[in-house]
C-alpha cells in the first residue's frame, strides 16, 4: 500500500512535468503577443515596454521563462498579466463553485448513468437494449450548447428555474437554509448539461461489464433461491460491475473541465472554465498555464481517490 | 448454417455487410451519412459552378429578416435576412471536412505512435506512454480552444489542433493490438526469416489491426465535429462571413425566445449527423469484434 502510494506520487511528478511543459509551449510557442497593448503601439513608451517584459521575464530565453514560471507557480508569486494579482487566488477563489459544479454532475452522471446501463443489461440483445443504447449515442452526440438553450427555454419558462450565476441577485434569505436551496437551483441546470455526456459514458462502460457479470453462477444461485430480480440486479450484479464506474470518476474529471468551458459561459456560471476562456481571451498566459497544471492535479487526484476507492469497496483488489 | 458456408470462412467485408444488414438503426445511420455527404458535395459542387441553392449563403435582405419557416425560406432567415437553409448546406461541407481531415491527423500520429510503442516496447514504449497519460490529465476541448485562439481559428488551424489533440485513444488501442499480434506465431516467424522492423509492422502486424482501427477512426469523427461546433460557438471556429452549424446557432443566441429556428435547426443538424456517426461506428465495432 505504502509502496503503491509512493510509486503513483512519483509517477505524478514526472507527468506533472510533462504536462507543464507542454501547456507552457502551447502558450508561448504560438505566434501573437501577450502584451495588453499592441506590439507595436506608440503610446507606450519604451520604457514601459521593457519594464513589462522584465516583470513577466519576457526577456529571457525559453528555458529560462518556462524555470521561473514554475518557480513563481510554487512560491505563489506568479502574477496575472491581466490584472495582476497572483494567479493562484484568482484560481482558488474559483474552485469551490467549480467543486460544486464537477461534484452534482459526477453525481448525476454516476446515478443516472447506473440506471440505464443496469436497464440495458438486464435486456441485452433486445429492443430495450437497442433503445438504451440510442439513448447513450444521443447524450454522446448532443452538442452542450445547443441543449442548454432548449433546457432554458422550457426549464425557465416552464418551471422558473433561475439559469445565471450562482445564486439569486437582490435576495435577502432569512436564513442559511433557504439560501443554499437558492444555490441549488442555481446549480441544477448547468451540472445537469454537464452530466449529460457522463451519463452516456458509464452506461456504455457498465452494460458492457454487467452483461458479464449477469452470465455468472451466483447470480443463477441468487436467482434460483427466488430473490427480486432487482435485488440481484443491484445488490449482487453491480457490487462485480462496479469497476467502470470508480475508475469512470477519473476519467469524468477531465471531460467535464472541457465541457464546463461552454456551459460555464452559457449559464455565467464562476467556475474555472470560465476563468479559463477568460485567460484565453485576453492571453493572459501564466492564468493558462497555471490553470492546466491545477487542472491536471486534480486530474491525477481524482485517479488516484478512484483507485484506492476501488480497492476499498473490492476486497479482490490489492494495491501494489 | 449449411457445411458450404461453414467451409469458407467469412470475409470482413462480408461480416460488416451482415452485420448493417441484420440492424436496420445502423442502416439508416449510413443512409444519413451518405445523404449528408451528397448534399455538401452538391453545395460545394453547385456553388463552384456559380450556381446557389436554394440562395446565396451570404446574401443579406434586411426586409426579409427572421422570417420563420415559410416556402420561400424552408427554415427561415436570420437577423441579416440570409437564408438559413443555404447556410446550413454550406455548413455541412465544412463539419464534414473537418471530421474527416481531423481524424486524418490523429490516425496518422495515433498509428505511428501506438506501433512504435507496442512493437519495440521497453524504454520507447515507457517515454511514448507516459506522455499519452500526461496528454489524458488535459482538459481536451479546453486544450484545443487555448491553441487555435492563440494561432488564429482558421479552417486549417483548427483541423490540425483537433487531430494534434485527439491521437491518444488511437494510440492507446494500436499499442494493444500490437501487443498481443507481436507474439503471434507468423510475426515470430518473421522476425526469425530477418525481415525489418518496417516490413513486420507494415505488412504482418498494420493489416491485421485494421479493423478495431477503423472503428476509432469512424468515432473519431463526430468527436471532431462536435468540437469545432463549440469552438464556432464560442467565436473561434471558422469566422464569418462562413457559414457553420455553429456560428449560426452562435449568432442566433441573441434571438433566442423569438427565432427558436436559428437555434433548433442546425443544432439538429450537429446531432443527427454526429449520431449517424455514433451508431454506424458502433455496429462497427461489434462487427469488427465478432471475428472469432
Amino acid at each position: 500500500m505504502t509502496s503503491f502510494l509512493i510509486r503513483r506520487l512519483g509517477l505524478s511528478v514526472v507527468l506533472l512535468f510533462i504536462i507543464s511543459i507542454i501547456s507552457f509551449f502551447i502558450v508561448t510557442l504560438t505566434p501573437g503577443s501577450p502584451y495588453p497593448w499592441g506590439e507595436l503601439n506608440p503610446k507606450i513608451s519604451a520604457e514601459v515596454k521593457a519594464n513589462f517584459r522584465k516583470k513577466f521575464h519576457l526577456d529571457r530565453p525559453l528555458h529560462e521563462q518556462y524555470a521561473l514560471i514554475m518557480r513563481d507557480l510554487f512560491t505563489g508569486d506568479l502574477r496575472s498579466i491581466k490584472d495582476d494579482r497572483p494567479v493562484m487566488s484568482r484560481i482558488t477563489e474559483r474552485l469551490p463553485a467549480t467543486l460544486a459544479l464537477n461534484f452534482t454532475a459526477i453525481l448525476i452522471s454516476l446515478s443516472f448513468g447506473t440506471l440505464l446501463g443496469v436497464y440495458a443489461a438486464r435486456h441485452a440483445g433486445q429492443w430495450r437494449d437497442m433503445a438504451g443504447s440510442f439513448v447513450a449515442f444521443l447524450f454522446i452526440a448532443l452538442p452542450s450548447f445547443w441543449i442548454s438553450y432548449l433546457l432554458a427555454i422550457v426549464l425557465v419558462k416552464g418551471f422558473h428555474v433561475p439559469i445565471l450565476g450562482t445564486h439569486s441577485y437582490g435576495i435577502e434569505f432569512p436564513n442559511g437554509f433557504a439560501a443554499g436551496l437558492d444555490t441549488l437551483w442555481h446549480l441544477l441546470l448547468p451540472a445537469t448539461v454537464l452530466a449529460i455526456g457522463g451519463i452516456a459514458a458509464q452506461s456504455r462502460y457498465l452494460r458492457a461489464t454487467m452483461i458479464g457479470t449477469l452470465r455468472e453462477d451466483y447470480i443463477r444461485t441468487a436467482r434460483a433461491k427466488g430473490l427480486a430480480e432487482e435485488a440481484v440486479l443491484y445488490k449482487h450484479a453491480l457490487r462485480n460491475s462496479i469497476r467502470p464506474l470508480v475508475t469512470g470518476i477519473g476519467m469524468l474529471l477531465p471531460a467535464l473541465i472541457s465541457g464546463a468551458v461552454i456551459v460555464e459561459n452559457i449559464f455565467a456560471y464562476p467556475g474555472m472554465g470560465r476563468l479559463g476562456y477568460e485567460a484565453v481571451l485576453e492571453r493572459d498566459y501564466p492564468t493558462l498555464v497555471a490553470l492546466n497544471f491545477v487542472v491536471a492535479a486534480l486530474v491525477l487526484l481524482g485517479n488516484l481517490l478512484s483507485d484506492l476507492l476501488y480497492a476499498a469497496v473490492d476486497p479482490r483488489v490489492r494495491l501494489e | 448454417m449449411s457445411s458450404a458456408t461453414a467451409k469458407t470462412p467469412e470475409t470482413p467485408l462480408g461480416r460488416i455487410l451482415r452485420r448493417f444488414r441484420a440492424d436496420p438503426m445502423a442502416r439508416v445511420s449510413v443512409f444519413i451519412i451518405i445523404l449528408f455527404a451528397l448534399l455538401a458535395g452538391g453545395t460545394a459542387l453547385l456553388s463552384a459552378m456559380g450556381v446557389n441553392w436554394p440562395y446565396d449563403p451570404n446574401l443579406t435582405s434586411l426586409e426579409q429578416k427572421l422570417l420563420p419557416p415559410v416556402p420561400s425560406h424552408w427554415l427561415g432567415t436570420d437577423n441579416l435576412g440570409r437564408d438559413v437553409l443555404s447556410r446550413m448546406l454550406h455548413g455541412a461541407s465544412i463539419s464534414l471536412t473537418v471530421g474527416l481531415i481531423a481524424v486524418a491527423v490523429s490516425l496518422g500520429i495515433g498509428v505511428v505512435v501506438g506501433a512504435v510503442a507496442g512493437y519495440f516496447g521497453g524504454k520507447v514504449d515507457q517515454i511514448l506512454m507516459r506522455s499519452v497519460d500526461a496528454l489524458l490529465c488535459f482538459p481536451t476541448f479546453f486544450l484545443i480552444l487555448t491553441a487555435v485562439a492563440l494561432l488564429g481559428p482558421s479552417l486549417i488551424n483548427i483541423v490540425i489542433v483537433i487531430g494534434l489533440v485527439s491521437w491518444t485513444g488511437t494510440a492507446r488501442l494500436v499499442r494493444g493490438e500490437f501487443l498481443t499480434l507481436r507474439e503471434t506465431e507468423y510475426v515470430k516467424s518473421a522476425r526469425v526469416l530477418g525481415q525489418r522492423a518496417w516490413t513486420i509492422i507494415t505488412r504482418h502486424i498494420l493489416p491485421n489491426a485494421a479493423a478495431p482501427i477503423l472503428v476509432t477512426a469512424v468515432l473519431g469523427i463526430p468527436d471532431a465535429i462536435l468540437s469545432e461546433a463549440g469552438l464556432s460557438f464560442l467565436g473561434f471556429g471558422v469566422q464569418p462571413p462562413q457559414a457553420t452549424w455553429g456560428n449560426i446557432i452562435a449568432d442566433g443566441k441573441t434571438y433566442l425566445l423569438d427565432a427558436w429556428w436559428l437555434i433548433l435547426f442546425p443544432g439538429l443538424a450537429i446531432l443527427v449527423a454526429s449520431l449517424s456517426f455514433y451508431l454506424a461506428g458502433d455496429a462497427l465495432r461489434e462487427a469488427a469484434e465478432s471475428r472469432n
